[in-house]
Protein backbone atom coordinates (compact mmCIF):
# COMPACT_ATOMS: atom_id res chain seq x y z
CA UNK A 1 0.00 0.00 0.00
CA UNK A 2 1.08 3.17 -1.26
CA UNK A 3 1.78 6.12 0.99
CA UNK A 4 -1.08 8.76 -1.09
CA UNK A 5 -3.61 5.50 -0.14
CA UNK A 6 -6.26 6.83 2.84
CA UNK A 7 -8.16 3.41 2.99
CA UNK A 8 -7.65 0.45 1.54
CA UNK A 9 -9.82 -2.55 1.47
CA UNK A 10 -8.90 -6.01 0.48
CA UNK A 11 -10.72 -9.33 -0.28
CA UNK A 12 -13.23 -7.67 2.05
CA UNK A 13 -16.55 -9.85 2.79
CA UNK A 14 -19.46 -9.17 5.40
CA UNK A 15 -21.75 -11.09 6.85
CA UNK A 16 -24.86 -9.86 8.97
CA UNK A 17 -25.88 -12.47 10.92
CA UNK A 18 -29.62 -12.35 12.62
CA UNK A 19 -31.59 -14.95 14.06
CA UNK A 20 -33.20 -15.76 10.80
CA UNK A 21 -30.92 -15.53 8.38
CA UNK A 22 -27.00 -14.57 7.53
CA UNK A 23 -26.97 -12.03 4.94
CA UNK A 24 -23.88 -11.47 3.04
CA UNK A 25 -23.50 -8.32 2.44
CA UNK A 26 -20.08 -7.76 0.47
CA UNK A 27 -17.92 -9.96 -1.22
CA UNK A 28 -14.53 -10.25 -2.42
CA UNK A 29 -14.33 -6.64 -2.62
CA UNK A 30 -11.36 -4.29 -3.50
CA UNK A 31 -10.99 -0.29 -2.81
CA UNK A 32 -8.87 2.16 -2.58
CA UNK A 33 -8.51 5.81 -2.02
CA UNK A 34 -6.03 8.08 -2.66
CA UNK A 35 -5.08 11.20 -0.72
CA UNK A 36 -6.95 13.46 -1.78
CA UNK A 37 -9.11 12.00 -4.01
CA UNK A 38 -13.17 13.02 -4.04
CA UNK A 39 -14.55 9.17 -4.84
CA UNK A 40 -18.46 8.39 -4.98
CA UNK A 41 -19.86 5.47 -5.22
CA UNK A 42 -23.05 4.33 -6.66
CA UNK A 43 -24.95 0.90 -6.86
CA UNK A 44 -28.47 -0.71 -6.85
CA UNK A 45 -30.37 0.23 -3.41
CA UNK A 46 -29.35 -2.51 -0.74
CA UNK A 47 -26.55 -3.41 -2.61
CA UNK A 48 -23.91 -3.04 0.47
CA UNK A 49 -22.63 0.56 -0.18
CA UNK A 50 -23.36 1.55 3.49
CA UNK A 51 -21.98 -1.39 4.60
CA UNK A 52 -19.02 -0.63 3.20
CA UNK A 53 -18.89 3.02 4.57
CA UNK A 54 -19.36 0.96 8.03
CA UNK A 55 -16.12 -0.95 7.48
CA UNK A 56 -13.90 2.27 7.10
CA UNK A 57 -15.40 3.79 10.09
CA UNK A 58 -14.65 0.63 12.29
CA UNK A 59 -18.48 0.10 13.31
CA UNK A 60 -18.34 -3.06 11.51
CA UNK A 61 -15.47 -5.62 11.15
CA UNK A 62 -15.06 -7.75 8.04
CA UNK A 63 -15.76 -11.25 8.36
CA UNK A 64 -12.83 -12.02 5.78
CA UNK A 65 -9.98 -9.66 4.52
CA UNK A 66 -8.67 -6.48 5.95
CA UNK A 67 -9.54 -2.54 6.20
CA UNK A 68 -7.00 -0.47 6.38
CA UNK A 69 -7.56 3.22 6.87
CA UNK A 70 -4.78 6.10 7.45
CA UNK A 71 -1.98 3.35 7.55
CA UNK A 72 -3.78 1.28 10.60
CA UNK A 73 -6.64 -0.56 11.58
CA UNK A 74 -10.05 1.34 11.45
CA UNK A 75 -10.46 1.20 15.05
CA UNK A 76 -7.38 3.47 15.75
CA UNK A 77 -7.95 5.73 13.18
CA UNK A 78 -11.31 6.79 14.72
CA UNK A 79 -11.81 10.03 15.58
CA UNK A 80 -9.50 10.83 12.55
CA UNK A 81 -12.48 9.68 10.46
CA UNK A 82 -15.60 12.29 9.60
CA UNK A 83 -18.81 10.90 8.60
CA UNK A 84 -21.77 12.41 7.67
CA UNK A 85 -24.68 10.57 7.56
CA UNK A 86 -28.33 11.03 5.92
CA UNK A 87 -29.88 12.32 8.33
CA UNK A 88 -28.27 15.36 10.11
CA UNK A 89 -28.42 13.99 13.16
CA UNK A 90 -28.14 17.83 15.02
CA UNK A 91 -28.82 17.69 18.85
CA UNK A 92 -31.51 20.00 19.02
CA UNK A 93 -30.72 21.73 22.11
CA UNK A 94 -27.28 22.23 21.36
CA UNK A 95 -26.81 25.71 19.46
CA UNK A 96 -25.36 25.56 16.05
CA UNK A 97 -22.11 26.16 17.38
CA UNK A 98 -22.23 24.42 20.06
CA UNK A 99 -23.54 21.22 17.57
CA UNK A 100 -19.70 22.10 15.40
CA UNK A 101 -17.85 22.21 18.23
CA UNK A 102 -19.15 18.53 19.42
CA UNK A 103 -16.31 16.68 17.69
CA UNK A 104 -13.26 18.35 19.58
CA UNK A 105 -15.23 18.07 22.67
CA UNK A 106 -15.32 14.65 22.33
CA UNK A 107 -11.74 14.18 21.08
CA UNK A 108 -10.78 17.20 24.10
CA UNK A 109 -9.40 18.91 21.57
CA UNK A 110 -11.23 21.91 22.42
CA UNK A 111 -8.70 25.03 22.87
CA UNK A 112 -9.10 28.61 21.67
CA UNK A 113 -7.40 28.09 18.73
CA UNK A 114 -9.28 25.05 17.80
CA UNK A 115 -12.42 26.66 18.57
CA UNK A 116 -11.84 29.84 16.22
CA UNK A 117 -10.86 27.52 13.37
CA UNK A 118 -13.90 25.57 13.70
CA UNK A 119 -15.93 28.66 14.53
CA UNK A 120 -13.93 30.56 11.10
CA UNK A 121 -15.96 27.47 8.96
CA UNK A 122 -19.27 28.87 9.69
CA UNK A 123 -18.60 32.08 8.98
CA UNK A 124 -17.17 30.98 5.41
CA UNK A 125 -20.11 28.86 4.52
CA UNK A 126 -22.14 31.27 5.15
CA UNK A 127 -23.90 29.84 8.81
CA UNK A 128 -21.99 32.30 11.08
CA UNK A 129 -25.49 34.18 11.49
CA UNK A 130 -26.85 31.28 12.64
CA UNK A 131 -24.36 30.09 15.26
CA UNK A 132 -26.60 30.64 18.39
CA UNK A 133 -29.55 29.49 16.45
CA UNK A 134 -30.81 26.13 16.76
CA UNK A 135 -31.41 23.04 14.54
CA UNK A 136 -34.98 23.68 14.71
CA UNK A 137 -34.80 26.92 13.07
CA UNK A 138 -32.77 26.10 10.28
CA UNK A 139 -33.67 24.89 6.63
CA UNK A 140 -32.86 21.24 5.45
CA UNK A 141 -30.16 22.65 3.55
CA UNK A 142 -28.53 24.81 6.27
CA UNK A 143 -28.99 21.72 8.25
CA UNK A 144 -27.09 19.78 6.37
CA UNK A 145 -24.42 22.57 6.16
CA UNK A 146 -24.09 22.46 9.81
CA UNK A 147 -24.05 18.56 9.85
CA UNK A 148 -20.57 18.44 7.09
CA UNK A 149 -19.40 21.93 9.08
CA UNK A 150 -19.52 19.80 12.18
CA UNK A 151 -17.72 16.72 10.57
CA UNK A 152 -15.33 18.95 9.27
CA UNK A 153 -14.80 21.33 12.68
CA UNK A 154 -13.60 17.40 13.96
CA UNK A 155 -10.38 18.03 11.37
CA UNK A 156 -11.17 14.80 9.75
CA UNK A 157 -8.42 12.87 7.57
CA UNK A 158 -11.16 11.28 5.61
CA UNK A 159 -14.56 12.12 5.04
CA UNK A 160 -17.25 10.08 4.17
CA UNK A 161 -20.17 10.75 2.97
CA UNK A 162 -23.70 8.62 3.10
CA UNK A 163 -26.16 9.66 0.49
CA UNK A 164 -26.21 13.60 2.49
CA UNK A 165 -28.47 15.52 0.22
CA UNK A 166 -31.09 12.57 -0.53
CA UNK A 167 -33.50 14.69 1.89
CA UNK A 168 -33.24 17.81 0.54
CA UNK A 169 -35.58 19.31 -1.84
CA UNK A 170 -34.20 19.47 -5.70
CA UNK A 171 -33.14 22.78 -5.71
CA UNK A 172 -31.50 22.56 -2.52
CA UNK A 173 -29.39 19.91 -3.57
CA UNK A 174 -28.18 21.29 -6.57
CA UNK A 175 -27.07 24.24 -4.50
CA UNK A 176 -25.41 22.61 -1.94
CA UNK A 177 -23.87 19.62 -4.32
CA UNK A 178 -21.89 22.91 -5.62
CA UNK A 179 -20.80 24.46 -2.56
CA UNK A 180 -19.90 20.73 -0.27
CA UNK A 181 -17.42 20.29 -3.73
CA UNK A 182 -15.89 23.53 -3.38
CA UNK A 183 -15.53 23.19 0.27
CA UNK A 184 -14.02 19.68 0.07
CA UNK A 185 -12.08 20.62 -3.10
CA UNK A 186 -10.42 23.72 -1.55
CA UNK A 187 -10.10 22.21 2.01
CA UNK A 188 -7.62 19.12 0.07
CA UNK A 189 -10.25 16.83 1.91
CA UNK A 190 -9.91 13.31 0.86
CA UNK A 191 -13.62 11.96 0.57
CA UNK A 192 -16.12 9.27 -0.15
CA UNK A 193 -19.65 9.61 -1.58
CA UNK A 194 -22.53 7.37 -1.05
CA UNK A 195 -25.32 8.43 -4.00
CA UNK A 196 -28.19 7.11 -5.48
CA UNK A 197 -28.18 9.99 -8.32
CA UNK A 198 -25.33 9.25 -11.37
CA UNK A 199 -25.57 12.98 -11.50
CA UNK A 200 -24.64 13.89 -8.55
CA UNK A 201 -22.09 11.09 -8.84
CA UNK A 202 -20.57 12.72 -11.76
CA UNK A 203 -20.67 16.25 -11.19
CA UNK A 204 -18.96 16.17 -7.45
CA UNK A 205 -16.05 13.36 -7.37
CA UNK A 206 -13.12 12.72 -9.16
CA UNK A 207 -13.65 9.23 -9.93
CA UNK A 208 -17.13 6.71 -9.64
CA UNK A 209 -17.37 3.72 -8.37
CA UNK A 210 -19.74 1.66 -9.43
CA UNK A 211 -21.08 -1.84 -7.34
CA UNK A 212 -22.60 -4.19 -8.47
CA UNK A 213 -25.73 -5.96 -6.62
CA UNK A 214 -26.13 -7.17 -3.29
CA UNK A 215 -23.12 -8.42 -2.46
CA UNK A 216 -21.00 -5.37 -3.07
CA UNK A 217 -18.25 -5.56 -5.80
CA UNK A 218 -16.20 -3.19 -7.65
CA UNK A 219 -18.12 -3.98 -11.13
CA UNK A 220 -16.19 -0.44 -12.82
CA UNK A 221 -14.84 2.06 -11.75
CA UNK A 222 -14.73 5.23 -13.98
CA UNK A 223 -12.66 8.34 -13.80
CA UNK A 224 -14.06 11.56 -14.06
CA UNK A 225 -12.26 14.29 -16.14
CA UNK A 226 -14.93 17.16 -16.68
CA UNK A 227 -13.93 20.76 -15.42
CA UNK A 228 -15.67 23.78 -13.47
CA UNK A 229 -17.49 23.28 -10.42
CA UNK A 230 -20.73 20.75 -9.65
CA UNK A 231 -22.78 22.75 -11.51
CA UNK A 232 -21.22 23.84 -14.74
CA UNK A 233 -20.34 20.08 -14.67
CA UNK A 234 -23.79 19.46 -15.77
CA UNK A 235 -23.67 20.94 -19.10
CA UNK A 236 -20.05 20.02 -20.34
CA UNK A 237 -20.16 17.86 -23.35
CA UNK A 238 -18.46 14.82 -21.99
CA UNK A 239 -21.57 14.57 -19.20
CA UNK A 240 -23.82 12.80 -21.28
CA UNK A 241 -21.24 9.78 -22.05
CA UNK A 242 -20.35 9.50 -19.05
CA UNK A 243 -23.98 9.01 -17.26
CA UNK A 244 -24.69 7.17 -20.21
CA UNK A 245 -21.93 4.58 -19.11
CA UNK A 246 -22.94 4.30 -15.44
CA UNK A 247 -26.11 3.97 -16.31
CA UNK A 248 -25.51 1.47 -18.74
CA UNK A 249 -23.58 -0.80 -15.77
CA UNK A 250 -26.19 -0.33 -13.32
CA UNK A 251 -28.95 -1.14 -15.25
CA UNK A 252 -27.22 -4.50 -16.02
CA UNK A 253 -27.63 -5.25 -12.42
CA UNK B 1 -43.63 45.81 16.98
CA UNK B 2 -46.34 46.27 14.55
CA UNK B 3 -50.48 47.26 14.80
CA UNK B 4 -50.85 43.99 13.69
CA UNK B 5 -48.75 42.30 16.44
CA UNK B 6 -49.95 44.57 19.53
CA UNK B 7 -53.46 43.20 18.14
CA UNK B 8 -52.49 39.93 17.99
CA UNK B 9 -50.87 39.70 21.59
CA UNK B 10 -53.78 41.37 23.00
CA UNK B 11 -56.30 38.63 21.69
CA UNK B 12 -53.82 36.11 23.30
CA UNK B 13 -54.23 38.12 26.46
CA UNK B 14 -57.79 38.95 26.21
CA UNK B 15 -58.20 34.74 25.65
CA UNK B 16 -56.08 33.80 28.48
CA UNK B 17 -58.39 36.39 31.10
CA UNK B 18 -61.60 34.50 29.49
CA UNK B 19 -60.17 30.92 30.08
CA UNK B 20 -59.12 31.91 34.19
CA UNK B 21 -62.43 33.96 34.77
CA UNK B 22 -64.83 30.64 33.33
CA UNK B 23 -62.31 28.47 35.44
CA UNK B 24 -63.26 30.17 38.44
CA UNK B 25 -66.53 30.76 37.70
CA UNK B 26 -66.93 26.39 37.01
CA UNK B 27 -65.50 26.29 40.59
CA UNK B 28 -68.10 28.81 42.33
CA UNK B 29 -70.57 27.09 40.61
CA UNK B 30 -69.55 23.60 41.59
CA UNK B 31 -69.23 24.66 45.26
CA UNK B 32 -72.47 26.80 44.85
CA UNK B 33 -74.20 23.52 43.87
CA UNK B 34 -73.00 21.52 46.64
CA UNK B 35 -73.80 23.83 49.39
CA UNK B 36 -77.25 24.25 47.57
CA UNK B 37 -78.03 20.85 47.57
CA UNK B 38 -77.69 20.32 51.34
CA UNK B 39 -79.38 23.20 52.09
CA UNK B 40 -82.11 23.08 49.68
CA UNK B 41 -83.06 19.12 50.44
CA UNK B 42 -81.61 17.38 47.46
CA UNK B 43 -79.46 15.79 49.31
CA UNK B 44 -78.74 14.25 52.89
CA UNK B 45 -75.67 16.80 54.14
CA UNK B 46 -74.90 14.21 56.45
CA UNK B 47 -73.70 12.26 53.27
CA UNK B 48 -72.93 14.32 50.92
CA UNK B 49 -70.98 17.04 53.18
CA UNK B 50 -71.35 20.68 51.92
CA UNK B 51 -68.62 23.48 51.27
CA UNK B 52 -69.50 25.50 54.45
CA UNK B 53 -68.92 22.24 56.78
CA UNK B 54 -65.99 21.24 55.02
CA UNK B 55 -64.52 24.57 56.43
CA UNK B 56 -65.97 24.52 59.72
CA UNK B 57 -64.57 21.29 59.81
CA UNK B 58 -61.46 21.71 58.97
CA UNK B 59 -60.99 24.62 61.52
CA UNK B 60 -61.67 22.78 63.71
CA UNK B 61 -59.17 20.32 62.98
CA UNK B 62 -56.92 23.47 63.33
CA UNK B 63 -58.31 24.84 66.47
CA UNK B 64 -57.44 21.63 68.09
CA UNK B 65 -53.84 21.70 66.96
CA UNK B 66 -54.46 18.39 64.91
CA UNK B 67 -54.61 19.95 61.37
CA UNK B 68 -50.93 20.06 60.46
CA UNK B 69 -49.63 17.38 62.31
CA UNK B 70 -51.74 15.36 59.70
CA UNK B 71 -50.90 17.61 56.89
CA UNK B 72 -47.42 17.45 57.60
CA UNK B 73 -46.71 13.23 58.01
CA UNK B 74 -48.34 13.21 54.90
CA UNK B 75 -46.75 15.66 53.05
CA UNK B 76 -43.32 14.38 54.58
CA UNK B 77 -44.02 10.95 53.75
CA UNK B 78 -44.42 11.84 50.20
CA UNK B 79 -42.12 13.68 49.54
CA UNK B 80 -39.04 11.33 50.38
CA UNK B 81 -40.62 8.48 48.81
CA UNK B 82 -40.90 10.51 45.72
CA UNK B 83 -37.53 11.72 45.82
CA UNK B 84 -35.71 8.77 46.93
CA UNK B 85 -37.99 6.55 44.64
CA UNK B 86 -37.01 8.95 41.93
CA UNK B 87 -33.71 9.48 42.73
CA UNK B 88 -33.47 5.31 42.72
CA UNK B 89 -35.31 4.96 39.16
CA UNK B 90 -33.40 7.20 37.78
CA UNK B 91 -30.42 5.79 38.78
CA UNK B 92 -31.52 2.16 37.81
CA UNK B 93 -32.12 3.41 34.49
CA UNK B 94 -29.07 4.46 33.69
CA UNK B 95 -27.37 1.37 34.83
CA UNK B 96 -29.27 -0.59 32.54
CA UNK B 97 -28.32 1.49 30.05
CA UNK B 98 -24.65 0.78 30.31
CA UNK B 99 -25.26 -2.65 30.36
CA UNK B 100 -27.55 -3.42 27.43
CA UNK B 101 -27.20 -7.57 29.00
CA UNK B 102 -28.39 -6.27 32.51
CA UNK B 103 -31.42 -4.91 30.67
CA UNK B 104 -32.14 -7.95 28.70
CA UNK B 105 -31.95 -10.57 31.61
CA UNK B 106 -33.90 -7.67 34.17
CA UNK B 107 -37.25 -7.47 31.45
CA UNK B 108 -39.29 -9.55 32.31
CA UNK B 109 -38.62 -9.11 36.32
CA UNK B 110 -39.54 -5.22 35.73
CA UNK B 111 -42.24 -6.05 33.12
CA UNK B 112 -43.95 -8.63 36.20
CA UNK B 113 -42.70 -5.45 38.76
CA UNK B 114 -44.64 -3.20 36.67
CA UNK B 115 -47.78 -4.94 36.36
CA UNK B 116 -47.63 -6.29 39.99
CA UNK B 117 -50.37 -3.79 42.27
CA UNK B 118 -48.01 -2.83 44.62
CA UNK B 119 -50.30 -2.48 46.84
CA UNK B 120 -50.28 -6.42 47.20
CA UNK B 121 -47.06 -6.12 48.97
CA UNK B 122 -48.86 -3.67 51.61
CA UNK B 123 -48.72 -6.48 54.29
CA UNK B 124 -45.44 -8.33 53.42
CA UNK B 125 -44.19 -4.15 54.37
CA UNK B 126 -45.65 -3.98 57.17
CA UNK B 127 -44.05 -6.90 58.61
CA UNK B 128 -40.44 -6.28 57.22
CA UNK B 129 -40.62 -2.52 58.04
CA UNK B 130 -42.55 -2.36 60.65
CA UNK B 131 -46.15 -0.57 61.10
CA UNK B 132 -45.15 2.91 60.93
CA UNK B 133 -44.34 6.05 58.81
CA UNK B 134 -41.19 3.46 57.58
CA UNK B 135 -43.80 1.34 55.60
CA UNK B 136 -45.53 4.13 54.04
CA UNK B 137 -42.48 5.61 52.56
CA UNK B 138 -41.46 2.57 51.43
CA UNK B 139 -44.61 2.08 49.65
CA UNK B 140 -44.57 5.24 48.13
CA UNK B 141 -41.13 4.99 46.64
CA UNK B 142 -41.36 1.17 45.48
CA UNK B 143 -44.61 2.65 43.37
CA UNK B 144 -42.35 5.59 41.98
CA UNK B 145 -39.49 3.43 41.47
CA UNK B 146 -41.02 0.77 39.22
CA UNK B 147 -42.81 3.72 37.32
CA UNK B 148 -39.21 6.08 37.15
CA UNK B 149 -37.49 3.53 35.83
CA UNK B 150 -39.63 1.63 33.34
CA UNK B 151 -40.21 5.08 31.74
CA UNK B 152 -36.64 6.70 32.15
CA UNK B 153 -34.93 3.40 30.44
CA UNK B 154 -38.16 3.87 27.37
CA UNK B 155 -36.30 7.43 26.97
CA UNK B 156 -32.81 6.20 26.88
CA UNK B 157 -33.37 3.66 24.99
CA UNK B 158 -35.50 5.37 22.26
CA UNK B 159 -33.09 7.94 21.17
CA UNK B 160 -32.24 5.99 17.90
CA UNK B 161 -29.17 4.42 16.98
CA UNK B 162 -28.40 7.28 14.95
CA UNK B 163 -26.96 9.59 17.14
CA UNK B 164 -25.49 6.51 19.31
CA UNK B 165 -23.82 5.86 15.66
CA UNK B 166 -22.64 9.89 15.27
CA UNK B 167 -21.01 10.01 18.36
CA UNK B 168 -19.39 6.65 17.84
CA UNK B 169 -17.77 8.00 14.74
CA UNK B 170 -16.81 10.77 16.31
CA UNK B 171 -14.80 8.61 18.51
CA UNK B 172 -17.04 9.02 21.88
CA UNK B 173 -16.80 6.65 24.95
CA UNK B 174 -19.73 5.38 26.01
CA UNK B 175 -19.84 7.71 28.53
CA UNK B 176 -19.81 10.72 26.70
CA UNK B 177 -21.99 9.18 24.29
CA UNK B 178 -24.56 9.16 27.81
CA UNK B 179 -23.72 12.82 29.08
CA UNK B 180 -23.70 14.52 25.37
CA UNK B 181 -26.21 12.66 23.41
CA UNK B 182 -28.86 10.68 25.41
CA UNK B 183 -29.24 12.09 28.65
CA UNK B 184 -29.32 15.71 27.43
CA UNK B 185 -32.10 14.01 24.80
CA UNK B 186 -34.01 12.49 27.70
CA UNK B 187 -34.33 15.34 29.91
CA UNK B 188 -38.50 15.56 28.56
CA UNK B 189 -39.05 12.12 28.89
CA UNK B 190 -37.24 11.98 32.43
CA UNK B 191 -39.51 15.51 33.65
CA UNK B 192 -42.81 13.79 32.67
CA UNK B 193 -41.17 10.73 34.12
CA UNK B 194 -40.98 13.08 37.55
CA UNK B 195 -44.79 14.18 36.70
CA UNK B 196 -46.17 10.71 36.66
CA UNK B 197 -44.53 9.59 39.60
CA UNK B 198 -44.89 12.35 41.76
CA UNK B 199 -48.53 11.21 41.55
CA UNK B 200 -47.92 7.72 42.03
CA UNK B 201 -46.44 8.79 45.44
CA UNK B 202 -49.12 10.06 46.91
CA UNK B 203 -51.38 6.92 45.71
CA UNK B 204 -48.43 4.77 47.58
CA UNK B 205 -48.37 7.21 50.12
CA UNK B 206 -52.62 7.40 51.41
CA UNK B 207 -52.42 3.75 50.68
CA UNK B 208 -50.12 3.53 52.90
CA UNK B 209 -51.90 5.09 55.52
CA UNK B 210 -55.02 3.20 55.03
CA UNK B 211 -53.05 0.30 55.85
CA UNK B 212 -51.15 1.33 58.44
CA UNK B 213 -50.81 4.68 60.10
CA UNK B 214 -52.35 6.75 63.05
CA UNK B 215 -51.78 10.23 61.53
CA UNK B 216 -51.92 12.04 58.40
CA UNK B 217 -54.33 12.65 55.51
CA UNK B 218 -55.00 8.88 54.63
CA UNK B 219 -55.43 7.82 58.26
CA UNK B 220 -58.17 10.62 58.65
CA UNK B 221 -59.91 9.85 55.37
CA UNK B 222 -60.25 6.11 56.69
CA UNK B 223 -61.05 7.16 60.04
CA UNK B 224 -63.93 9.73 59.31
CA UNK B 225 -65.46 6.71 56.97
CA UNK B 226 -65.45 4.36 59.90
CA UNK B 227 -66.78 6.95 61.95
CA UNK B 228 -69.84 8.07 59.50
CA UNK B 229 -67.73 11.51 59.61
CA UNK B 230 -68.51 12.20 56.13
CA UNK B 231 -67.39 15.81 56.77
CA UNK B 232 -64.06 14.82 57.48
CA UNK B 233 -63.44 12.52 54.78
CA UNK B 234 -64.65 15.37 52.37
CA UNK B 235 -62.48 17.96 54.66
CA UNK B 236 -59.23 15.47 54.08
CA UNK B 237 -59.81 15.15 50.24
CA UNK B 238 -60.31 18.61 49.77
CA UNK B 239 -56.63 19.16 51.84
CA UNK B 240 -55.14 16.72 49.56
CA UNK B 241 -56.40 17.71 46.72
CA UNK B 242 -54.33 21.06 47.27
CA UNK B 243 -51.58 19.19 48.44
CA UNK B 244 -51.18 17.22 45.36
CA UNK B 245 -51.59 20.37 42.93
CA UNK B 246 -48.81 22.58 44.86
CA UNK B 247 -46.12 19.38 44.59
CA UNK B 248 -47.34 19.39 40.94
CA UNK B 249 -46.82 22.79 40.41
CA UNK B 250 -43.47 22.85 42.15
CA UNK B 251 -42.31 19.87 39.91
CA UNK B 252 -43.58 21.61 36.93
CA UNK B 253 -41.93 24.60 37.68
CA UNK B 254 -38.62 22.67 38.52
CA UNK B 255 -39.29 21.16 34.93
CA UNK B 256 -39.33 24.87 33.13
CA UNK B 257 -36.08 25.67 34.89
CA UNK B 258 -34.06 22.52 33.77
CA UNK B 259 -35.57 23.00 29.79
CA UNK B 260 -34.67 26.88 30.01
CA UNK B 261 -30.67 25.35 31.15
CA UNK B 262 -30.68 23.05 27.86
CA UNK B 263 -32.16 25.70 25.84
CA UNK B 264 -35.41 24.75 25.36
CA UNK B 265 -38.24 27.00 25.48
N1 LIG C 1 -27.67 -4.44 10.73
C1 LIG C 1 -28.02 -5.28 9.73
N2 LIG C 1 -28.41 -6.53 10.02
C2 LIG C 1 -28.76 -7.38 9.03
N3 LIG C 1 -28.73 -7.08 7.73
C3 LIG C 1 -28.35 -5.85 7.38
C4 LIG C 1 -27.97 -4.89 8.36
N4 LIG C 1 -27.64 -3.74 7.74
C5 LIG C 1 -27.80 -4.00 6.43
N5 LIG C 1 -28.22 -5.25 6.21
C6 LIG C 1 -28.48 -5.86 4.90
O1 LIG C 1 -27.30 -5.79 4.14
C7 LIG C 1 -27.57 -5.40 2.82
C8 LIG C 1 -26.77 -4.18 2.46
O2 LIG C 1 -27.21 -3.09 3.26
P1 LIG C 1 -26.64 -1.62 3.12
O3 LIG C 1 -27.38 -0.77 4.07
O4 LIG C 1 -25.17 -1.66 3.24
O5 LIG C 1 -27.04 -1.28 1.61
P2 LIG C 1 -27.01 0.13 0.86
O6 LIG C 1 -26.37 -0.10 -0.43
O7 LIG C 1 -26.46 1.19 1.72
O8 LIG C 1 -28.57 0.34 0.65
P3 LIG C 1 -29.34 1.70 0.36
O9 LIG C 1 -29.10 1.99 -1.06
O10 LIG C 1 -30.77 1.33 0.61
O11 LIG C 1 -28.81 2.74 1.29
C9 LIG C 1 -29.06 -5.21 2.72
O12 LIG C 1 -29.62 -6.35 2.13
C10 LIG C 1 -29.52 -5.07 4.14
O13 LIG C 1 -30.79 -5.65 4.30
MG1 LIG D 1 -27.33 3.00 2.57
Amino acid sequence: MGSDSVASLRGVKLVYHEPSRETLAVDGLDLEVKRGEFLSIVGPSGCGKTSVLSLITGLLTPSEGSVEVLGVSPAEARGRIGYMLQRDALLDWRTIERNVLLGLEVKRALTPESRSRALALLDKYGLGDFRRHYPAELSGGMRQKAALIRTLAAEPELLLLDEPFSALDYQTRILLEDEVRSIIKQGGYTAVLVTHDIAEAICMSDRVVVFSGRPARVKRSVGIDLAGTAFERRSRAGFGALFDLIWKELREE
Amino acid sequence: MSREHMEYLKKLKRGRRLTAAVRILLLALLLGLWEASGRLGLADPFIVSSPSRVVSTALRLYESHDLFPHILTTFYETVVGFVSGTAIGVAAAVLLWFSPFLRRVLDPYLVVLNALPKIALGPILIVWVGAGPGAIIVMALLVSTVVTVMSVLSGFTEQGREREELMRTLGASRLQTFMKAVLPASVPTIMSALKISVGMSWVGVIVGEYLVSKRGLGYLIVYGGQVFKLDLVMASIVILCVLAAIMYYAVAAFEKRIDKRFGRE
